[in-house]
């Protein structure tokens, strides 16, 4: 419906607040991204490097699965975390990191690869660009400088370096999923990929392979007109690498400035509470008041729907049919998502709500269909399947289109950058002026008094979706505020005590949340699950549940390379009585 | 034929996925559960442990529910499988008392409930839902009578304990380690 009516501002918090740095520096090494589903081989791999990626507690279905599978392979696992992950708890070595330097761990294990001779010496001369300029970048960066500023002794970077040569190739330095912490992420993450580069793990059994998807035909529609005006506008010479629209640029391009000429007029919000995924809250409210128009479609009354103009009601996905499912993997399948109940109330399904809007708007052209069935039923016919078929088995896998699941070593293979290369020198990085090779930057540490915000996932819970769900609230129905004993000695907190939290800029949050005193984070950093804190009052299973992380994420480090937007530089006290003026949770 | 669970606390993540399961399959009132996860975390930062396991009810070859009920309701049922009979259940909580575990709870409508290992889809073939659903395939539901049994299999090969065995209840819930 939007490209119908000329827009090119399609956008989900899933790039820039998310997963974006890791696509950037994949593809500018590899000449490929990461994608999504990851196309990491954790069934068939013998190491795998978590580096502030929380599997089990990020309930990521197949990656948790295939941790499960390798575990029982015998795979050993490495984490990297301030925090005692339920991933630390089975790994062999678990490097409690001081937070924001992961830089130099990951410059000193690259140190150690090359200087020590562990690198896959056949690989990255057949395949990679860029080695004696990586080699002269890091022949500072030793274990002992990084023990100085990441906390982790020589002798355990060195270890855990020769672990991971000794698995290779079939060693995964895990790309993470969420990471946009520190606004240097897309260099931290091609610190990641050069890891997995000098192991060549690239194209690898047990490392990361080459997914196959399947492509599913358009429906007959005639041709989109051409956008007017793009987010990209709003950032002239900014973000050059960015590959997908960013959810916070949104926000940018739709507060007015004297500086640009075209600011967005109307949004349409689809299942996305944004108040709860983006930082600096008060910047989107900023952007929602200048907005004209803001449509939003859900299935439940979450923070943004409070702020819309109109709100659509939306069925769940276990009432609707939606777009056909066709995810990159190792073998190409497609998957029918199809309604199991009937909406209840007056809720409707995406398509219809998009549908009936294209009528409106005198698009009809681009709505050739009478229900959703139709279309669905055309495409998999394409395919060689039906609707019918889909029905009965949900799940239809088609053969490989090469027999590329890996790469063949023997033969030559060009990749889809500059040089053909993987390329550790990052020449497209180059041409932007951006950073070649990933530099350490420090990194501003709490003041006293103040410990480190760190957020993350409990299993149970889908962001902020399901915390009003009645058998997913009675397993969690609050977040709890993880802090070291030491922390709460000297505070004298105590376990279950309510406390409020106020932010390096003096926002407080007006709900409070509970303490839990656990030796699994460190003494500089606190941690709570995200997607708590509701304030809809019809959320009657969480309204005023736990803390919204975001309210404190007002300190927003963007990334120069392609708008991620950094949230974990924010740093937190504690107040033992509500503050007076709720800054931060207005909304 | 003896039935028993195994649990692999080296793959448990603690989802609380055999929870929910569990609830929707037996239709589990609201704000009860036949199994739950407990996390134990030993040690001082950085020198940490942690487990994470799925609890339920032992089906306790010396059970002491089953001893001292005294209708005869907490039975055993082929393989071993500790049951409550409902009807023949009194409220009198003899057998919550009794349990080490803490496995049981009183059912809003008078009775005591627990664990059945889902009996109803054992006698049709299927797995129990905790095992069913488990993402990570961390449970392992089989006849530990039967020495080629994936479950057998593993108490052969793998570490394992069982909870508060000094109770001599001979539970028969393994958990790997």
């Amino acid at each position: 419906m939007l490209k119908a009516f000329g827009s090119a501002n399609i956008t989900a918090p899933s790039y820039a607040q998310c997963r974006g740095p890791r696509e950037v520096a994949f593809i500018g090494t590899f000449g490929e991204g990461v994608l999504s589903p990851e196309r990491t081989d954790i069934r068939d791999t013998r190491c795998l490097v978590l580096i502030g990626s929380h599997l089990g507690e990020n309930m990521h279905n197949g990656q948790v699965q295939e941790m499960s599978d390798a575990i029982d392979k015998g795979a050993t696992i490495i984490t990297v975390d301030p925090r005692f992950s339920t991933a630390a708890g089975k790994s062999k070595y678990w490097l409690p990191i001081k937070p924001a330097t992961d830089m130099a761990l990951l410059l000193a294990w690259i140190h150690v690869l090359i200087y020590e001779n562990r690198y896959n010496r056949s690989f990255v001369e057949k395949h990679t660009y860029g080695f004696d300029e990586l080699k002269a970048h890091v022949a500072s960066y030793t274990p002992e400088w990084a023990y100085g500023i990441t906390t982790i002794k020589p002798d355990l970077i060195r270890k855990t370096a020769y672990e991971m040569a000794g698995a290779a190739p079939a060693t995964i330095v895990h790309p993470g999923r969420h990471v946009t912490w520190y606004g240097d992420d897309t260099q931290r993450l091609r610190a990641v990929a050069i890891l997995n580069a000098l192991l060549g793990s690239w194209g690898q059994r047990g490392g990361f392979y080459n997914p196959d998807k399947v492509h599913i035909p358009h429906f007959k529609s005639p041709k989109y007109p051409k956008p007017k005006h793009t987010w990209r506008e709003a950032f002239p010479g900014k973000y050059k690498l960015a590959d997908m629209a960013l959810a916070s640029g949104i926000c940018d391009a739709t507060i007015p400035s004297i500086e640009r000429d075209c600011s967005l007029k109307a949004w349409i919000v689809n299942g996305t509470n944004l108040l709860s995924t983006l930082p600096d809250k008060k910047k989107t409210i900023e952007a929602i008041q200048s907005l004209e128009l803001l449509v939003v479609i859900d299935t439940m009354p979450m923070e943004i729907t409070g702020y819309a103009d109109v709100v659509l009601p939306e069925c769940t996905y276990l009432e609707r049919y939606d777009m056909l499912r066709s995810s990159p993997h190792r073998e190409p399948s497609i998957a029918l998502r199809m309604p199991a109940a009937e909406p209840l109330y007056d809720s409707k399904p995406d398509w219809w709500i998009a549908k009936e809007l294209g009528i409106k708007l005198g698009l009809e052209k681009y709505f050739q269909y009478d229900n959703i069935e139709e279309v669905l039923d055309w495409q998999l016919k394409q395919l060689g399947s039906s609707l019918d078929e889909m029905k009965k088995i949900g799940v239809k896998k088609f053969p490989r289109e090469f027999d590329d699941l890996y790469m063949d070593l023997n033969e030559d293979f060009e990749f889809n950058t500059n040089t053909g290369k993987i390329e550790l020198y990052a020449t497209s990085f180059d041409d932007e002026g951006y950073d070649p090779l990933p530099v350490y930057k420090e990194h501003e540490q709490p003041p006293e008094g103040y410990y480190r915000l760190i957020y993350g996932r409990a299993p149970m819970h889908t962001f902020s979706r399901t915390t009003n769900n009645p058998n997913l609230s009675e397993l969690m129905d609050e977040n709890t505020l993880w802090v070291n004993p030491k922390v709460a000695k000297t505070w004298d907190l105590k376990n279950d005590q309510y406390i409020w939290l106020e932010n390096q800029d003096g926002v407080s949050s007006p709900n409070s949340i509970k303490v839990r005193i656990t030796e699994r984070i460190r003494w500089d950093s606190v941690y709570m699950v995200h997607g708590f804190g509701h304030t809809d009052r019809r959320l009657s299973r969480a309204f005023k549940r736990g803390v919204a992380d975001s309210d404190f994420i007002t300190r927003v480090h963007v990334d120069p390379v392609m708008g991620g937007t950094g949230m974990r530089g924010n740093f937190v006290t504690f107040l033992f009585n509500a503050p007076s003026v709720g800054k931060g949770g207005k909304a | 034929m003896r039935y028993a669970m195994a649990i692999d606390t080296k793959k448990c993540v603690g989802c609380s996925d055999c929870v929910v399961a569990c609830q929707l399959e037996n239709d589990v009132p609201e704000g009860y559960c036949r199994d739950w996860i407990v996390e134990i975390t030993t040690g001082t930062y950085p020198d940490l442990q942690t487990e994470i396991r799925s609890e339920r009810c032992n089906h306790c070859a010396n059970a002491p529910c089953v001893r001292c009920c005294p209708t005869g309701a907490s039975h055993f049922e082929d393989g071993g499988i500790v049951l409550v009979q409902p009807n023949e259940c009194i409220g009198c909580k003899a057998c919550i008392a009794a349990c080490p575990y803490d496995a049981r709870y009183v059912h809003p409508d008078g009775y005591v409930d627990k664990c059945t290992f889902c009996l109803h889809r054992v006698k049709k073939g299927q797995q129990p839902a905790c095992v069913a659903v488990c993402p990570t395939k961390c449970l392992y539901f089989g006849d530990i009578d039967d020495p080629r049994s994936k479950i057998s299999l593993l108490l052969k090969k793998r570490k394992w304990k069982t909870l508060i065995p000094e109770a001599g209840t001979d539970p028969k819930i393994y958990y790997l380690i």
